[in-house]
């Protein structure tokens, strides 16, 4: 232990003294380490917004429905349970936001189109902290209150029906006897959203108004959550779950979207492998530059043995040597990874390819994000693998016998 | 020539494990190029397969706007004669003709609003795979019958089964208002949830009378043997539209825009990371070369005093490089190919790959396909990076002065 100071210095000397070497190698870790980072924020981005962007929709991170309504979304699977009762079951508990709601498929009207549309009855004030509904982009006005008898659209959606703010349109649905319920609203305002595709499908009204369109009385089909962070719903789950009885399922987001639920789980398991892949790459490099230190002072190695230095310190100075290269070239592309991608955090446009990224579920604007979690495992797997790369190298260098080391010549 | 060749083969061989190391980098690059990029060949083919062979086929004619739009109004007249003008014209029968309506389906006890196709029987199951999942029941069989097949999970929230009874509402052409009873006769299972609980599909003939169509559809869909064929199709079935009408035709890109962009969105990060990959391995290429130069000053200043010409020690450099890169690349290739090709019988899945796949139209497991492209698309521009790093070091030979590189070491 008393020899570390002198074999960090001695290591790092070393490193020097062939610094070109050294130089090339701690570029391609730079690039290496920068390359991880900027690439795992970048799909970290994704998929952070990609989950935000489907729990508005969804929305909420924990949800409660009636056990058939998920598989068959009919008003005929509607909660067991009146609004006020609900409003009395979650009055007491504290969530960042919760609401119930109306929400079934339903068949919206002009006097040119028809389409099919998801019609949610909500209230207005009770539903700020979901929606994507972008409320300042609203080209007229919001609902604004739960007996508004207007009706929000989205804007591609009036452009298929060919109409606009203050015309009319039929909205028909089930009722819970199965006729045909249909009935004429005003449009008070066209919502824009981030992805297309919403402004297609959903419709909004005032939640007592759907539920007397809907001859559905005090009743709603959906009841949702908003905890605090959506990678740790389990508190907001056992509290929802706490508060209702069997008649109901209590879903996590993930259980739902399973998509979504997949697509976070493959990116943990895809920014590993990437982390892992790259760092293979750089460990044939890595061997390949202590390999070549070790064989061009071979004599000095057996000099350094001879004069009564423990194999063991040779093996330490040229793992230490190895994590000297590892830890400059991880210092300077961590360094680059946060330069370019703090840049870029106010996101990147990408457009071109937005009707592809709505496939996959995203806006066509992408915002990196640097994750601390991230970069540490970065650095560390690479530290860890990087120790046990050079294991070999050292080992051999260790076990040299010094006569025949300090006599070889090249 | 020959003695260069064997100098720089003995040279490169001086230090095997050098040797081996920079070229295990190559090999370990290519091996993964080659199964990432053949996996992606596959994934993309059976992704725009999949995707086409459900409703959209290779090539389409419609009304301009319609593709976005979908608006009844924007037809394509005399639909059924157009189609048999084209399969004759053509000689080819994979040409149906569809009309498209959004109608409330409902059962005794649910109601659903659902996209309602108008089919032609006889060749529908020519052009798409709709037909041929049906799992229960029959398909379709005459065009004038008010018959309808479903998808499963529509079947199964309407509560019906074959011989059932449903009634079908929406408006028709005209905006007037169209109402037809069906009897379901066939239930398709496609494994798609979005497409079995959002489509049914009647004969044209009945559609054509339900709606008031007046013998109007919204799109004739035309398949060749293959996409390349298609694209061959093209102009010819451009030529062969009437010519007093305003119709397009739209080839599976224009059809389903979002699905090249997804490849391309896909590509572009997926190069981004083969670039890398090729980068780190130019950088220890570099490394091994400029050791190799350096450690050779001696040797190489006795040449120059010799009488060797710098350019010549430097194509010597170049050489022993070229033949690291190809050992690397015939290595990579022959490895690669070996693991591609195993995969591509075994298949290859990843857990949570099952539930992202089934977004995609794709199947659970993926199967790489090895092509020539595939095989040797990362490999050569892997061994094109080898090249470019050697020319650091062959352009420091030329710095070398004979007799001070002869006292060096």
């Amino acid at each position: 232990m008393r020899m570390l100071p002198v074999l960090f210095r001695l290591a790092w000397r070393y490193l020097w003294r062939n610094h070109r070497r050294t130089l090339i190698m701690v570029g391609a870790i730079t690039v290496g380490a920068w390359a991880m980072i900027f690439m795992t924020s970048l799909t970290r981005g994704m998929v952070d917004q990609m989950v935000k962007d489907g729990i508005s929709v969804l929305p909420g991170h924990v949800q409660v429905h009636n056990p058939d309504y998920l598989d068959d979304p009919s008003i005929a699977n509607r909660l067991p349970y009146t609004d006020t009762e609900l409003q009395q079951m979650f009055a007491n508990d504290k969530f960042r936001a919760w609401a119930s709601r109306v929400r079934v498929p339903a068949v919206v009207s002009s006097e040119r189109e028809s389409r099919g549309v998801t019609l949610l009855g909500i209230d207005p004030a009770a539903e700020r902290a979901f929606s994507f509904v972008d409320y300042d982009a609203v080209e007229g006005r919001f609902l604004d209150g739960p007996d508004d008898s207007g009706i929000v659209i989205g804007k591609e959606l009036a452009d298929t029906l060919e109409t606009g703010v203050g015309k009319r349109i039929v909205l028909m649905s089930q009722d819970p006897d199965n006729d045909i319920a249909d009935r004429g609203f005003r449009i008070v305002g066209l919502f824009t959203a981030n992805m297309p595709n919403f402004e297609k499908s959903y419709v909004f009204v005032g939640k007592h108004t759907a539920q007397e369109f809907l001859h559905m009385g005090d009743t709603t089909t959906e009841a949702v959550f908003l905890g605090d962070d959506y990678r740790n719903v389990e508190p907001t789950w056992e509290r929802v779950s706490a508060a209702v009885d069997g008649g109901v399922v209590v879903s996590r987001w993930y259980e739902i979207d399973t998509y979504l639920g997949a697509m976070l789980k493959v990116m943990d398991g895809f920014v590993l492998v990437w982390v892992v892949v790259i760092f293979l790459a750089l460990s044939f490099g890595l061997v390949n530059t202590l390999v070549m230190a070790v064989f061009e002072r071979i004599r000095e190695i057996g000099l350094m043995l001879a004069l009564g230095m423990k194999p063991s310190s040779i093996l330490g100075q040229i793992i230490i040597e190895s994590m000297l290269l590892l830890l400059v070239g991880l210092t300077l592309g961590n360094l680059l990874a946060w330069a370019t991608v703090v840049p870029l955090e106010g996101g990147i446009d990408i457009s071109v390819v937005a009707k592809g990224m709505e496939m996959f579920g995203s806006g066509s604007v992408l915002y990196p994000k640097l994750m601390l979690k991230d970069v540490i495992l970065a650095d560390v797997v690479v530290l860890v693998l990087g120790f046990f790369a050079s294991l070999s190298p050292a080992w051999r260098a260790s076990r040299y016998e010094p006569v025949e080391a300090i006599t070889k010549v090249e | 020539m020959n003695i260069i060749f064997r100098l720089a083969w003995r040279n490169i061989w001086r230090h095997p494990r050098r040797t081996w190391l920079t070229a295990g980098a190559m090999v370990f690059s290519n091996v993964l190029l080659v199964f990432m990029i053949s996996l992606q060949v596959g994934m993309y083919a059976m992704m725009i397969d999949n995707t086409l062979q459900l409703f959209s086929g290779h090539m389409q004619v419609q009304a301009p706007g319609y593709n976005d739009e979908q608006k009844m109004r924007q037809i394509v007249p005399d639909v059924v004669p157009l189609a048999d003008k084209l399969r004759r014209s053509l000689g080819i029968d994979t040409v149906a003709a569809r009309a498209w309506a959004f109608g409330l389906v409902s059962s005794e006890e649910r109601t659903y609003g659902v996209g309602v196709f108008g089919v032609e029987p006889e060749f529908e199951p020519k052009v798409s795979n709709i037909p041929g999942l049906v799992e229960s029941g029959r398909y379709l069989s005459d065009s004038n019958a008010n018959e309808v097949v479903l998808g499963a999970v529509l079947a199964r929230n309407l509560r019906v089964g074959v011989g059932d009874e449903l009634t079908l509402l929406g408006s028709g052409r005209d905006g007037s208002f169209a109402a037809a009873i069906l009897t379901v006769v066939g239930i398709f299972e496609s494994g798609i949830t979005d497409v079995d609980r959002n489509f049914a599909e009647i004969p044209l003939a009945y559609f054509q009378e339900t709606f008031y169509m007046d013998g109007a559809g919204h799109q004739v869909v035309i398949n060749g043997a293959s996409l390349d064929e298609a694209k061959l199709l093209e102009p010819k079935v451009k030529a062969l539209l009437p010519a007093d009408e305003d119709l397009v035709v739209l080839d599976w890109d224009a059809l389903q825009p979002g699905l090249k962009q997804m490849i391309q969105a896909d590509m572009s990060s997926a190069f981004f990371m083969y670039f890398i990959l090729v980068i780190l391995v130019a950088f220890s290429v570099l490394n091994t070369q400029l050791m190799s130069v350096l450690e050779r000053t001696h040797e190489f200043g006795v040449a120059l005093a010799l009488g060797l010409s710098a350019g010549r020690l430097g194509r010597l450099v170049l050489l022993e490089t070229a033949m690291m890169g190809l050992l690397g690349l015939v290595l990579g290739v022959i490895c690669g190919a070996l693991v591609t090709y195993w995969v591509s019988i075994n298949g290859f899945a990843y857990p949570g790959m099952d539930e992202m796949a089934a977004m995609f139209n794709l199947p659970d497991r993926m199967y790489p396909r090895v092509t020539l492209l595939s095989l040797s698309l990362g490999p050569s521009v892997v061994f094109l990076f080898t090249l470019l790093a050697a020319i650091y070091p062959a352009i420091r030979l030329r710095r070398l002065h004979p007799v001070e590189a002869m006292r060096a070491n």
